[in-house]
């Protein structure tokens, strides 16, 4: 569930806490899943379970996860990281604002971008809903171990 | 916790480590680095309470180590260059170690034997180099010792049976706390296991920091100025290490929390600006050149 890339130059605990996040806004992880032990993670991805332990303080400290004494770390709601995600966009945003000023456009011609690529988004949504809806859904989750059960 | 204090150790006059002093606390990872002969095996050995220091202390938990039995449990140390008894048998050094060290467990040593596809009963002088170096982990691990000295462990290990050791180290540190020091010559093999890296060069310590905190509290910086009045006015309230140029470029290494950094130049409004994470060999590379030393001759 969670890949380690050694020749990424970012910490180790950092990639994990990105990991946990994508996977939570991606609906894999759901509210008050449970995520895997320090030690057994430790030992899946051999490394220092020190390391895994700073990855679950700082999402929780983010509000991703909470602690249960004794029982392990969950998944919270996803409100933290929702609000997480939106200054992040926000910072995306800016950046546009200024490349795009950069490159000589105008208000309404970044506007006119943004409008299609949200329209592009929406049909592309809607095709992957109704061509390959449940199967890559389950697949993934099973493999991820976490929807064990099929209904089919 | 294990101590150093001003620790010196001489061969026939050879200094070997020259007033070191360390602390190597519980329920972390120390990694210890060091070129050939930079006297990491012998601080090791007297770790272990096999040498006896010329002049300092050591102590293992507050007890002073050399020939006494009741510190002397807590640590294994795990020789580059182990020492199996005559046509013995990974099962005969299970007895061995079984009878010096009371919370060995015997269980557990069959067990991972098992799961590494080591012969119980063979000869341990037929097997090969990597083999012998794997039972001398796993009587390591399994002794039960609170520290675990490693002397270039996994040298000569392959790349699946370091990850295999790295991963029973991990169950073992997460289950009772182990510690293991980890010696190594070679900084990358350090890096995504240790908590705690000490520098060991010409017999004394260069540097001994948190990894963590040495991330956090320097960082390289790209960036292109506008004018040099402006490049002067970022640079004023910066802590800079190094600074290199190429065209109009400037890379910088920096000392200081990310966010002030970020916040201060860019304030300053800079034509570019990127902050790039350093590595720990470049980490390295800075600590040690503040220190009066070139890095590059020491490790690379």
């Amino acid at each position: 569930m969670i890949i380690i890339d050694y020749t990424d130059r970012r910490p180790i605990y950092e990639q994990i806490v990105e990991r946990f996040q994508s996977l939570v806004l991606c609906g894999v992880l759901e509210k008050d899943a449970p995520l895997p032990s320090v030690r057994n993670l430790a030992m899946e991805l051999s490394i220092n379970p020190n390391t895994i332990q700073r990855a679950y303080t700082e999402l929780e400290r983010r509000g991703v996860i909470y602690a249960v004494k004794g029982k392990g770390n969950f998944v919270a709601d996803m409100r933290a990281l929702l609000s997480l995600r939106e200054k992040e966009v926000k910072e995306e945003v800016g950046h546009l604002v200024r490349k795009a000023k950069e490159a000589g456009m105008t208000r309404e011609d970044l506007n006119r971008l943004l409008d299609a690529a949200w329209t592009e988004e929406k049909r592309v949504q809607k095709e992957d809903a109704t061509e390959n809806d449940k199967n890559t859904v389950q697949t993934e989750a099973s493999r991820q171990g976490v929807g064990g059960e099929a209904d089919d | 916790m294990i101590k150093a204090e001003n620790v010196v150790k001489r061969f026939d006059g050879m200094l070997a480590v020259d007033r070191v002093s360390v602390e190597i606390k519980e329920g972390i990872v120390f990694g210890m680095v060091g070129t050939n002969g930079a006297g990491k095996s012998t601080l090791l050995r007297m770790i272990a309470g096999v040498l006896k220091a010329d002049e300092g202390t050591i102590t293992v938990d507050g007890e002073r180590v050399f020939e006494n039995p009741a510190a002397k449990k807590e640590v294994f140390y795990i020789s580059d260059d182990a020492y199996y008894l005559n046509n013995g048998t990974p099962v005969d050094m299970a007895d061995y170690y079984g009878a010096v060290y009371g919370k060995f467990n015997r269980k557990r040593y069959l067990e991972l034997l098992d799961q590494l596809g080591l012969p119980l009963s063979r000869k341990i002088s037929t097997f090969s180099k990597g083999m012998k170096k794997q039972v001398s982990i796993l009587l390591g691990v399994c002794a039960g010792t609170k520290y675990l000295l490693c002397d270039e462990t996994f040298d000569g290990l392959d790349p699946v049976m370091r990850q295999a050791v790295k991963s029973i180290f991990a169950k073992e540190i997460t289950e009772r706390g182990l510690t293991p020091v980890l010696a190594s010559h070679n900084l990358r093999e350090l890096e995504d296991i240790c908590d705690h890296v000490g520098l060991l060069h010409k017999g004394g310590v260069l540097l001994s920091k948190d990894l963590e905190e040495m991330r956090t509290g320097i960082h390289k910086l790209q960036c292109v100025f506008a004018d040099e009045e402006q490049e002067e006015r970022v640079l004023m309230g910066l802590d800079v290490v190094n600074k290199e140029q190429r065209g109009r470029l400037k890379t910088l290494t920096v000392r200081g929390l990310q966010e002030e950094i970020e916040a201060r130049v860019a304030a300053a409004e800079p034509v570019f600006f990127e902050m790039l994470p350093l590595t720990l060999e470049e980490i390295f590379i800075s600590e040690t050149e503040v220190a009066g030393y070139d890095f590059k001759k020491l490790i690379l």
